[in-house]
């Protein structure tokens, strides 16, 4: 009998091999996911958001109940159902298109009101699904369908800086964090904390995952680590940029 | 469980906005998700000032994208959600009404609708009528109630909320500035007092067992890979709107026998209209008054047999076609010479639809 | 004010802050509570404060219609502003009641209406009364030009809006029935052509 690679529990078997590329930093972040709602033991009580992009991709990817919504409206669909019945543990999955641009200001206010909710960006610098075009995070000088020179910042401005933001306006008992999948254990355990966070109540988790997009980036396995490991760290800086006074101590960089 | 307000029926005194949150307690809707526009504005007023005496809740959004979005959430964490709207705010909620759509949600969105197009005023019209029967990247399947006294508001009001989780479509109460400022006496009532059965709401999400394990994980989508997907989803929606189409369809008529002259409105329209058919019935003119309660689905039949007994028809609404374009749809094919009365953005009096009337038949007769 | 059908359509129209729509709010719920009819609807601009505020009111016995109707039995228009804006509801059988010191210029006054009278509102409001009393005065000159409902109902009615802080200072109560009895008097003076403020009566009639 062939030995499978360990998969998550809280996956669904019946829909893998999943649909995302080769190379692509969704199906880590997925599985650290996985992992975290495995470790917690709460695919009873999780009800998981998915936003447009790639991100839509994992409508059927846990054997957990799902909702797929529009570009940038899965923060608030997430809310409405905590809101309606708080002993649902609500995830809310999206990209860095969804989050911080159409949905900026969901992201935003429900930061700012501390909705009991976790939210889970994917950073990989590009709309993807869309076929590489310039987002909110794309690095300055990348290259993109939209940027074919480059990203001026002069004319574009810089990348945003998400989980800074996010730290900046959420009140205390938030918890905000910037992983990567290049660190897969580090990484489930941010989602962890910040599943935990909103299961204790305490209030908004946040946690934006640095990943890969070789189809785009039009990247060799060893450029996709390389811009991954280097470039991307040297505007979004990994680890944890709040964390509950209640939570045992932060997590390292 | 918490109860509503009066205990047995109640003659009151009130505002629509505040009718509507009243309505919204007897039906024993739990949950309100709102973002302020006017006209509506009071309806969140009343509804929280309402909702900790009878364990409901609130939410004030960022927009109305959001706040139509967290009412899906509501209806689909098992909740009676409902969100009100107005305008440039009736715009933006057709984004999350389309998914609603799609995904046949039992979400309940009260309209008051103001003057357009843009900002416009924060007064009435009835120029959301396209808006809210066929808003959105979709088909207009959706149910839209049209009301125009406050006893309608109240009553319909407890019926949107059986009519979405009965039918699983997106329920709209179309209603307007001036209904929602206005007040008229009314009687409100406690719907299971009278006997009116309450149609409880189901969760999508989070029923019990581990998804996967005791029971196959709800998995929500309105993403399709490939078109022939997609005709077989719609194909269904189809079949459910027209199967329900006669159940939900409702209308108001008067005189319709055999007319010189019919006269078609909807909503606080409808009053005058109906105002002015009687006198000019006193005079013994033969005229008719039609009124769709619902403007989707259109109760086609009942006004195509209307039409067919009348030598013209006018269609009178404070819009520039709205209305019309909807009757024109459900008249096809019948020879009937139409003319309009089409005051975009303000109120029509019975007067200047009593003048214009006269004129017709006077022209009709010559 | 008998009126066709039993029904009376009643415009009031001042600056935002003269406090028309209570005016036509009491009167509303007066009526309401003798067991009448009533429609009351608002009219208003973007303007949350200022600009001119228009109420309209209807009160009859049978269940009533349309909210909008083309003419008024009665007009009441508090200021110059609100005079222009509302003259298009004067028609000839239409009583127009306004300010005295309302500016209007002569080729502005709607000379269709049945009867134009002015009262001292603001004047008598501010000398005698309380600028603050100054919409319950309004309300007692229009219960007295169309006896829609009466003094004693309006006086209940006052009770159920203002009673909670009638209880904290009786005096206000006071005021407000003093209010509401000085806007009586005043219309039935002009009415009766008194000599002071029948001026519109003989210029316009």
């Amino acid at each position: 009998m062939a030995v499978q690679p360990a998969m998550p529990r809280s996956w669904r078997r019946e829909s893998k091999p999943h649909k995302f590329c080769p190379g692509c930093g969704h199906g880590i972040a997925l599985k650290a996911l996985g992992q975290a709602i495995d470790e917690l033991g709460i695919q009873d009580r999780v009800v998981f958001g998915c936003d447009i992009g790639c991100s839509l991709l994992t409508w059927d990817f846990f054997n957990v109940d799902t909702v797929q919504t529009h570009h940038g409206r899965t923060t608030p669909v997430m809310t409405g159902i905590k809101r309606a019945n708080p002993n649902l543990i609500c995830i809310a999955y999206m990209g860095d298109g969804g989050g911080y641009a159409i949905g900026a200001q969901h992201l935003v206010n429900a930061a700012g009101r501390n909705e009991k909710i976790t939210v889970i960006l994917v950073n990989n610098t590009q709309y993807a699904m869309t076929g590489g075009q310039m987002a909110p995070t794309t690095l300055p000088g990348q290259k993109t369908e939209t940027t074919p020179y480059g990203r001026d910042v002069e004319l574009t401005g810089f990348p945003t800086q998400g989980p800074e933001m996010v730290a900046a306006i959420t009140p205390e008992g938030a918890y905000v964090a910037r992983g990567t999948v290049s660190k897969i254990r580090q990484l489930q355990k941010m989602y962890v904390r910040a599943l935990l966070n909103q299961i204790e109540g305490r209030g908004f988790s946040f946690v934006e995952t640095l990943a890969t997009c070789p189809t785009n980036w039009r990247t060799n396995a060893e450029k996709t680590w390389a811009f991954l490991e280097k470039q991307m760290p040297e505007y979004f800086r990994v680890g944890e940029l709040k964390v509950p006074l209640t939570t045992e101590g932060a997590e390292e960089a | 469980m918490a109860g509503v307000p009066v205990p047995g029926d109640k003659r009151v005194f009130m505002t629509g906005n505040e009718v509507v949150a009243y309505a919204a307690v007897a039906a024993r809707a739990d949950i309100m998700y709102g973002y302020p526009i006017t006209p509506q504005n009071e309806v969140m007023h009343y509804w929280t000032r309402l909702a900790p005496k009878y364990e409901k809740r609130f939410l004030q959004t960022e927009d109305e994208l959001s706040a139509g979005f967290t009412t899906i959430g509501g209806v689909m964490a098992g909740r009676k959600a409902f969100t009100a709207t107005a305008g440039p705010g009736n715009v933006l909620m057709q984004e999350p009404m389309a998914m609603a759509e799609m995904m046949r949600l039992p979400v309940v969105v009260v309209i008051m609708q103001r003057g357009g197009p843009s900002t416009a005023t924060v007064i009435y019209s009835q120029q959301e009528v396209i808006l809210t029967t066929f808003g959105g990247n979709g088909e207009g399947f959706r149910i839209v109630y049209s009301t125009a006294t406050h006893q309608e508001l109240y009553d319909y009001t407890i019926k949107a909320f059986n009519t979405a989780w009965r039918y699983r479509f997106p329920v709209f109460l179309l209603a307007d500035g001036y209904q929602a400022k206005m007040r008229e006496p009314l009687t409100i009532y406690d719907p299971l007092e009278r006997g009116i059965e309450l149609i409880a709401p189901e969760a999508y999400l989070g029923r019990p067992g581990t998804p996967g394990v005791d029971r196959p994980p709800g998995h929500f989508r309105n993403t399709y890979s490939t078109e022939e997907e997609l005709y077989e989803v719609l194909q269904g929606h189809v079949r459910e709107y027209e199967r329900i189409w006669r159940e939900v369809e409702e209308y108001e008529s008067l005189g319709t026998e055999d007319t010189d002259l019919l006269i078609i409105a909807h909503g606080v329209v409808a009053r005058a209209a109906k105002q002015a058919v009687e006198y000019l019935r006193g005079e013994g003119l033969k005229v008719g008054y039609f009124r769709p309660v619902t403007l989707r689905p259109m109760p086609v039949d009942a006004l195509r047999e209307a039409v067919s007994r009348t030598k013209r028809f006018m269609v009178v609404e404070s819009a520039y076609g709205q209305l019309s374009k909807l009757v024109r749809d459900a008249l096809y094919g019948l020879a009937v010479e139409m003319v309009p009365l089409y005051k975009p953005g303000v109120g029509v009096t019975p007067e200047e639809i009593m003048a214009r009337s006269r004129e017709l038949i006077v022209k009709g007769e010559s | 004010m008998k009126t066709k059908n039993g029904l009376t359509k009643i415009v009031i129209a001042g600056e935002g802050g003269q406090g028309v729509q209570a005016v036509a709010e009491i009167l509303a719920e007066a009526a309401y509570e003798e067991g009448r009819q009533a429609l009351y609807i608002p009219n208003f601009g973007v303007e949350q404060r200022g600009g001119v505020s228009v109420a309209f009111l209807q009160i009859g016995d049978r269940s009533i219609g349309a909210p909008k109707f083309e003419t008024a039995d009665i007009v009441v228009a508090l200021s110059g502003r609100a005079l222009l804006r509302t003259r298009q509801y004067v028609g000839p059988q239409t009583t127009l009641i306004y300010d005295d010191l309302a500016e209007v210029k002569d080729e502005e006054m709607p000379r269709q209406a049945a009867q134009i009278l002015s009262i001292p509102a603001v004047e008598t409001s501010k000398k005698e009364l309380h600028p603050r009393v100054f919409n319950v005065m309004i309300l007692g000159a229009v219960i007295a030009a169309t006896g829609v409902v009466t003094l004693d109902d309006a006086k209940k009615a006052l009770e159920i809006r203002l009673g909670h802080k009638f209880e904290q200072d009786p005096k206000l109560r006071e005021l407000n029935y003093r209010a509401l009895e000085r806007g009586v008097e005043l219309l039935e003076q002009v009415m009766r052509g008194g000599k002071e403020h029948s001026g519109a009566l003989r210029a316009y009639h």
